[in-house]
């Protein structure tokens, strides 16, 4: 009955638009979103110079972060905690227990999974696109982005893995992040720290909505490609 | 007589592979060239060094009177085009595509729906502007790949193997719009083939290449006219047979290509030569028919390749012919590896030099 009574609690958080529920998902997108965009921003060149370039060692490089995509969180996280504590070498900053600290995790957390899609859909396009976007006139800036043109639907897969594995970690947030209440709860401290101390509902309401979002994105990406597919 | 491009003792090395060896070439204003040479000679990494898309390793390219540096590359990279022999395409619709150099060249918009509705009626794509082009035939692929070179109104147009892999009727409608384009729009167009029919047709000159060297140029006239060794050399082309011509009584000539295969042909010519049937040329059968053919050959079928729309199959008939049918006719003729056939061609389908 307490299961049962947590659920219904749960869904009259969420309807009444409880202002600490919406304050932990939006602090949730905010934060993973952004660490996507930053994991966007310096892993496509990556993929685009693995998928474009040969050369020796090549394949260590892939594999390299191929492994990294499986990185325990955990171990990431203590990592990043020894580095931000006051005594390691980015204390000065003062970024432990905030924000971007999460931020800065994640998107180390996820560039390997943008790294190794976006390189694998850059590698499935013709390797003459390059050039032929040259001879059509493009400068090698510009014929670069012509080559994203075309691996864009392994690029977007890439981007929503990514912000999936963000959003739903636990790990870093935790270590680096702290679950400081109004300032670094995101979903999943919240629902790990509130079932902790008994809070079902709450605990419950979050998992609905870090679900909710999880699903239906990856639904809408899915049925956005496949529109775009059928028109092709 | 003005030279367009100009590539003075160009090397080219690929890997410790040499492609290009000590060529020297000149391409006139205004002309059609053929490069002519069999498949790995070095026709591609030529055009491309030409399309100034690759750097040589040794040697220097002129174009429009200026030598190439690495400065002026990208600026002089904006007067010619290439059209790759595998039709690539930008994934997006016939529009995108035709557009893109000029969109790159940051024309207005009314003036680059103007351009590419003159490109593709040239083709004869009219009005294929929203379709995708993934959802067109191959050949209806490749005229878009060109529509969008001739768009561009480069001064130097290159065209790679252009009807290569083409059924006939997508293949003539390419042919007519080299010509039309060199006619008309008064553009320099260095094509590469191997087909030598091709190469007798349309051009202007020919440069004859092979391993990487250039080793003869001249006119249509002066390369067929002359039985040359580079050309015979790379006679492995599809249904180019050496052998010995004799005229006979009845004013034909019989060439013995060997294994038993005599070719009649209405062409008269004695001594050694060489022979070729265009594989669009020739009958396949079932059985034996009746006709006006001269030439009639058993054999069985030993390789099949899927084309699309066209298939080409090797029959053996002593020597191996290369014959081009639809995909239509091979599914209703049910035919298959060692299935016997039978291949009929004109006297007049055969060409000798």
């Amino acid at each position: 009955m307490e299961i049962l009574d947590g659920i219904v609690k749960a869904f009259q958080l969420i309807i009444s638009g409880d202002s600490r529920v919406l304050e932990i998902t939006l602090r949730s997108l905010f934060v993973s979103s952004t660490a996507t965009v930053f994991a966007i921003l310096w892993g496509i060149p990556i993929a685009l110079f693995l998928g474009t370039k040969n050369f020796q060692g090549k394949i260590f490089v892939k594999g390299f972060f191929n492994t990294m995509i499986g990185i325990p969180t955990v171990g990431l996280g203590l990592i990043l905690f020894l580095v931000f504590s006051k005594a390691g070498p980015l204390g000065l900053l003062h970024l432990l227990y905030t924000p971007t600290a999460i931020i800065i995790g994640e998107a180390i957390l996820i560039m390997p999974i943008i790294v190794s899609f976006a390189t694998t859909a850059i590698e499935s396009v013709d390797p003459e696109i390059m050039n032929l976007a040259k001879t059509l006139g493009a400068s090698d800036d510009q014929a670069s982005f012509a080559v994203l043109k075309e691996a864009l639907n392994g690029i977007i897969t890439a981007g929503i893995a990514s912000f999936n594995r963000a959003i739903a970690e636990l790990g870093i947030a935790l270590m680096v992040g702290g679950n400081i209440a109004g300032l670094t709860e995101v979903l999943t401290t919240t629902i790990s720290n509130e079932t902790a101390k008994g809070n079902l509902e709450l605990s419950i309401a979050l998992a609905i909505i870090l679900l909710t979002l999880v699903f239906g994105i990856t639904l809408v990406t899915l049925a956005v490609s496949s529109i775009r597919r059928r028109r092709k | 007589m003005n030279w367009i491009a100009e590539l003075k003792d160009i090397t080219k090395i690929f890997d410790g592979i040499t492609a290009l060896d000590s060529v020297n070439l000149q391409i006139r204003e205004g002309e059609i060239l053929a490069l002519l040479g069999p498949n790995g000679s070095g026709k591609t990494t030529l055009l491309k060094i030409l399309a100034l898309l690759e750097k040589p390793t040794k040697g220097e390219v002129y174009f429009c009177g200026k030598k190439v540096t690495d400065k002026n590359m990208p600026q002089l990279r904006m007067e010619s085009t290439l059209v790759f022999q595998k039709t690539i395409l930008f994934n997006t619709t016939v529009y995108g595509n035709v557009a893109y150099g000029l969109k790159v060249r940051k024309l207005p918009k009314n003036k680059i729906d103007n351009e590419v509705s003159k490109a593709l009626k040239i083709v004869k794509l009219e009005g294929f502007e929203k379709r995708q082009v993934k959802k067109l035939s191959g050949g209806e692929q490749q005229r878009v790949a060109l529509a969008r070179a001739l768009a561009l109104n480069a001064k130097l147009l290159l065209l790679d193997e252009p009807t290569a892999n083409l059924d006939p009727k997508n293949a003539s409608i390419i042919e007519e719009v080299i010509a039309t384009a060199n006619r008309e729009l008064k553009t320099t167009i260095v094509m590469a083939t191997h087909n030598m029919f091709q190469a007798k047709k349309l051009p202007h000159r020919i440069a004859l290449i092979t391993n990487g060297k250039i080793s003869e140029v001249g006119t249509p006239a002066e390369i067929f006219g002359r039985l040359s060794k580079t050309l015979a050399s790379f006679a492995a082309v599809e249904n180019t047979f050496t052998g010995t011509a004799k005229v006979t009584e009845d004013g034909t000539t019989l060439v013995d290509i060997g294994n038993d295969v005599q070719i009649v042909a209405t062409v008269q010519s004695s001594g050694k030569v060489s022979v070729f049937v265009s594989p669009e040329d020739i009958i396949l059968s079932k059985s034996r028919f009746e006709s006006s053919a001269r030439n009639v050959f058993k054999g069985r079928i030993v390789e099949i390749l899927d084309l699309g729309s066209v298939v080409k199959l090797k029959v053996d008939v002593g020597k191996s012919f290369t014959v081009q049918i639809t995909k239509r006719s091979f599914n209703e003729m049910g035919l298959n590896i060692n299935t016997e056939v039978f291949l009929a061609f004109k006297a007049s389908s055969v060409q000798i030099i």
